[in-house]
């Protein structure tokens, strides 16, 4: 029976919220307006307001869960996100799969980020709450599923199943409930993908508490007063941000099976670009607190970096990626509303800016070469750079659909090579920003002239040369761009390291933040190009066979067929694939796929023998997740077993086919990360012709191209699976046959039953052989045995060497340590002020 | 000439090289004619073009051939104007090639004959627009 409540209730709390979000918006725009004696009233109600607001927003949240949780599939979205076979962890992952669900925590942590704000602030809560709730008013709006005539507003999560889809069987039985979900796409079915979302979402959300302070700031006429509170929120949202983007990249590291940790793909530089953006702000912002500059500058780049969310937003959701991204959202619909949305902010923000343009305070005088703030702006300036020189081809596709709307026609597409394309820029403009977090630390610190300066510079530049020389040499750096890559992040490194030492031993470790994230970028820097510069495809073909056409054979082949027990060269390594494997509940190791039976239950199988001590034959086990095959590949060197790699795929064909995930073994100095690119199909064997061959017992003869023993025969008692009456004769035939470095024993059975005859043959899909006991003949002493044969097992594979990718991991850790660090010190400035009643 | 003035040279100077170069390096949609014309031009930029599988009466795509060493493969592609292209790819059968709506292939003409793609993108059904629901454990 269908459950209807919680849908409902579900879509009454979205339209609780959507008007809650409203009414708290006109009331603090009141609360703004009133005067003294009615001010204590309006922000009661306003706040009333928004905490009703805030219980709503959650209860969406939760009925959302509830539907997926308790596998209510007459609901669409748990129908196409969720499956009863998703453990906990994973449900979690289906709640922000589709696009509602993704909106739906950006709003919950609005709330979170919301609710913090009241309580933080005295000063600010009336205009900042206002900028709030009608984000909300967007945002909610976003999952309404409300539609008048023609005009659809929303797409909402609690639609049934019946009215998504026109499937038939809705005539017959409008009450029918599908078994079992769709199920998630397994490429998110990792533990990143549970926590990956909600940061960057975090992230998102929180670049709104800057632009709120600063629309306050404007509303309220305090045009410097904003920037206090606002820096810590912008540190924090850079930190968060960052940290979600370095999860992306991990999660594509060790899921996606594209080579590597960032693709440059238009979904990535969505988010990138907002970021570049933002801590170009933060840079501007502390420079205005230092020294009462920069001010318009950072004006202007909270305004940006608010925007590019809003714009990263309508790309990502809107389908005008289409063909250029391969994975953005699916369209639902939304992009006038998308659009409508950061219209909305954007002329909001540029109104309330050139109102204010005239009465900001600038300083007149030019900022000498000497001076920290012009290092900091040439900083900032980089990262505007960077980030144009991103977003605008990434907006191709844009620029094609508002030509077509205007009915012109544009064929642009993004660059072919978008790896290369983006990589010639941002290399160059990364390695200015670590010379320039080098030379402009020491300006931060101490007052600054000609001589000074050389005297500061001389010893870390002497030390860097030095440990660059000893890079390039140990690590054989010898391409030039690379050469000046080490030089200049050794050297921010470096310069920085001696900025930490001087702090630490002279104040607090409080103001290290800026001299960590420097380090970390630095390092990042390094980890990037060696891992980048120097990834080594090892799995080259080495099977020597020439095409028919020459143009083939100038191509390199980076990718290696690996035939089940067939040991082949790969570089260093001698590898040999020994077989599909499946994790199994409670056994701490893979277990070989070819020892389990589905029983068709879901994640649940029979054990066919003995393993270890972990089961017995006639066992059953669960499963997690059975449709993940793992393949494991044993890798030699002279001679012995190194280690294993177990590359993932799971053949879908709900998501359709083939989705692999990476394995790596990891070295202190790089990585050998591998995946699986094509396998075998094992649903249905297309069985060849059959060869008949005739053995005596101790006899060697060739099945296929295998050595086989005919051992002997048996007249058996009982067998499995199979229960044997009065007067049956059951012969088991014993088969030992090689592969290689394997011996298999095949037992084919033969039967007879009242002059019947019956035969149960044996298959082995590793060897893609069936064999049957055709007959005995006893006056020839000989068997007969039918083999039909298919293909071997085997996978394709691709193997890269990606040397010192550790050091980016450290040294992303480093920066968003620096970022944290940072955002306790400004706090605390904060929070001095705000106690004094000043602010 | 103050410092400003030439750091503000300085920016739109590089922000016109960005511009112009992402207008060079970008790429263009064509059809499968209009890349011929350009590789016996000698243009041998990579260009994308969108196309579908070619498929049979009963809706399996055909001339689908993968290399022995399944590594490579090469398979038919009809562009919108209807023109039918062998194209190459060197990398295995992606995972639900067969079952795309829509395929971008970017590359260029290797000889008159074939086509080679760098990189294929796939425009998969979406689930979205699933109107067939499993009627399981009916």
């Amino acid at each position: 029976m269908i459950n209807t409540f919680i849908g409902n209730f579900g879509h009454l709390m979205t339209i609780v919220a959507f008007v809650s979000s409203l009414v708290t918006a006109y009331a603090y725009y009141q609360y703004f307006r009133a005067n003294e004696l009615e001010k204590a009233s309006w922000r009661k109600f306003s706040r009333f307001s928004f905490y009703i607001h805030s219980v709503s927003a959650t209860l969406i949240a939760v009925s959302l869960f509830e539907i997926i949780y308790n596998h209510r599939y007459e609901y669409f979205y748990a129908y196409s996100h969720s499956s009863k076979a998703l453990p906990v962890h994973y449900m979690i992952s289906s709640f922000w799969e589709g696009q509602e669900g993704a909106f739906i925590l950006w709003i919950f942590w609005n709330v979170v980020l919301g609710i913090t704000v009241i309580n933080t602030n005295k000063f600010w809560e009336g205009p900042v709450m206002i900028v709030f709730s009608l984000v909300q008013a967007f945002l909610v709006s976003m999952i309404l599923g409300v539609v008048i005539g023609d005009l659809k507003i929303g797409s909402s999560p609690f639609i049934l199943l019946r009215d998504a889809t026109q499937a038939p069987i809705f005539q017959m039985n409008p009450d029918f409930v599908p078994e079992d979900g769709t199920g998630l796409n397994p490429l998110l079915q990792n533990i990143w993908m549970v926590i990956h979302p909600p940061t960057l979402f975090l992230g998102y959300a929180s670049t709104l508490v800057p632009f709120a302070f600063l629309m306050g700031g404007l509303m309220m006429k305090r045009y410097s007063e904003w920037i206090r509170p606002a820096l810590p929120w912008a540190i924090f949202s850079a930190m968060i941000l960052g940290m979600g983007i370095i999860m992306g990249a991990y999660w594509a590291y060790v899921t996606l099976n594209f080579g590597g940790y960032w693709n440059w793909d238009p979904v990535e530089n969505a988010v990138y670009v907002p970021w570049l953006v933002l801590v170009a702000a933060i840079h501007t912002m502390i420079t205005f607190k230092k020294s009462a500059t920069a001010l318009k500058t950072s004006i202007v780049l909270v305004i940006m970096t608010f925007i590019l969310v809003l714009y990263a937003t309508f790309l990502v959701r809107s389908g005008v990626l289409g063909d250029a991204s391969v994975h953005s959202f699916t369209d639902l619909g939304l992009s006038g509303q998308l659009l409508i949305y950061m219209l909305f902010f954007l002329v909001v923000a540029v109104f309330l800016a050139a109102r204010a343009w005239k009465h900001i305070p600038s300083s007149e005088k030019e900022a000498s070469v000497y001076s920290r703030e012009f290092w900091v702006f040439i900083g900032a300036t980089t990262l505007g750079l960077m980030a144009f020189q991103v977003i605008l081809p990434t907006s191709i596709p844009v620029w094609n659909t508002l030509v077509e709307s205007f009915g012109g026609i544009s064929n642009m597409a993004p660059p072919a090579d978008q790896i290369e394309f983006y990589t010639k820029f941002q290399l160059w403009f990364a390695v200015v920003l670590a010379l320039l977090t080098a030379v402009g630390q020491f300006f931060w610190w101490q007052k600054m002239d000609k001589q000074t300066l050389k005297n500061t510079l001389v010893t870390p530049y002497i030390v860097s040369v030095l440990i660059s020389a000893g890079i390039i040499v140990l690590a054989k750096v010898y391409d030039w761009k690379y050469i000046i890559i080490v030089l200049a992040a050794t050297f921010t490194i470096v310069a920085n390291s001696v900025i930490l030492a001087k702090i630490l031993k002279k104040s607090t470790f409080k103001l290290a933040g800026g001299s960590l994230a420097h380090i970390g970028l630095g390092m990042a820097l390094i980890g990037i190009m060696f891992s980048s510069g120097y990834s080594d495809v090892i799995s080259i073909n080495m099977s020597g066979l020439t095409y028919s056409n020459s143009w083939e054979d100038e191509l390199n082949k980076e990718h290696v067929l690996l035939w089940i027990n067939k040991p082949t060269q790969m570089k260093d390594y001698t590898v040999t694939y020994r077989g599909r494997q499946k994790k199994v509940v409670g056994v701490p190791e893979y277990v070989p796929a070819k020892l389990l039976e589905s029983t068709g239950n879901v994640n649940e199988a029979i054990a066919l023998e003995d393993y270890k001590n972990y089961f017995q034959h006639g066992d059953t086990l669960d499963l997690v997740l059975e449709e993940n095959d793992y393949f494991k590949i044993d890798y030699y060197q002279n001679e012995k077993l190194q280690f294993s790699l177990n590359p993932m795929s799971q053949f879908n064909s709900s998501m359709g086919g083939l989705i692999s995930s990476p394995d790596s073994k990891i070295y202190l100095d790089k990585d050998l990360y591998t995946y699986v690119a094509a396998m075998n199909d094992y649903e249905d064997p297309d069985w060849k012709e059959e060869e008949i061959y005739e053995a005596a017992p101790g006899e060697q003869f060739h099945v296929a191209d295998f050595v086989t023993y005919f051992d002997g025969a048996d007249v058996m008692e009982e067998i499995d699976g199979y229960v044997l009456q009065e007067g049956d004769v059951a012969v088991k035939a014993k088969l030992r046959i090689l592969d290689y470095d394997v011996e298999k024993v095949l037992e084919p059975t033969f039967i007879i039953r009242n002059n019947q005859v019956g035969k149960i043959p044996v298959i082995d899909s590793e060897l893609g052989i069936k064999i049957t006991l055709d007959n005995i003949l006893p006056m020839e002493n000989k068997f007969v045995f039918k083999v039909n044969q298919y293909q071997k097992d085997y996978v394709v594979m691709k193997a890269i060497v990606k040397p010192y990718i550790n050091v980016l991991w450290i040294g992303t850790i480093i920066m968003l340590t620096g970022f944290t660090v940072a955002i306790f010190r400004r706090f605390d400035e904060f929070k001095k002020m705000r106690d004094k009643g000043l602010e | 000439m103050k410092k400003g003035h030439i750091i503000g040279i300085g920016i739109i100077a590089v922000a016109i090289v960005i511009i112009m170069t992402s207008i060079g390096d970008a790429s263009s949609y064509e059809s499968f004619s209009t890349a011929l014309e350009m590789k016996q031009e000698g243009d041998d930029q990579p260009i994308h073009v969108v196309g579908q599988l070619k498929k049979n009466q009963a809706g399996e795509v055909t001339g689908l051939n993968v290399r022995d060493d399944k590594t490579s493969f090469t398979f038919v592609l009809v562009d919108n104007d209807g023109t039918e292209q062998e194209v190459f790819y060197n990398e295995p059968v992606p995972a639900d090639f067969t079952r795309s709506e829509s395929v971008v292939v970017i590359g260029q003409y290797k000889t008159e004959e074939i086509f080679i793609a760098d990189k294929i993108l796939m425009k998969c059904p979406s689930k979205y627009q699933e109107t067939d629901v499993q009627a399981a454990g009916m």
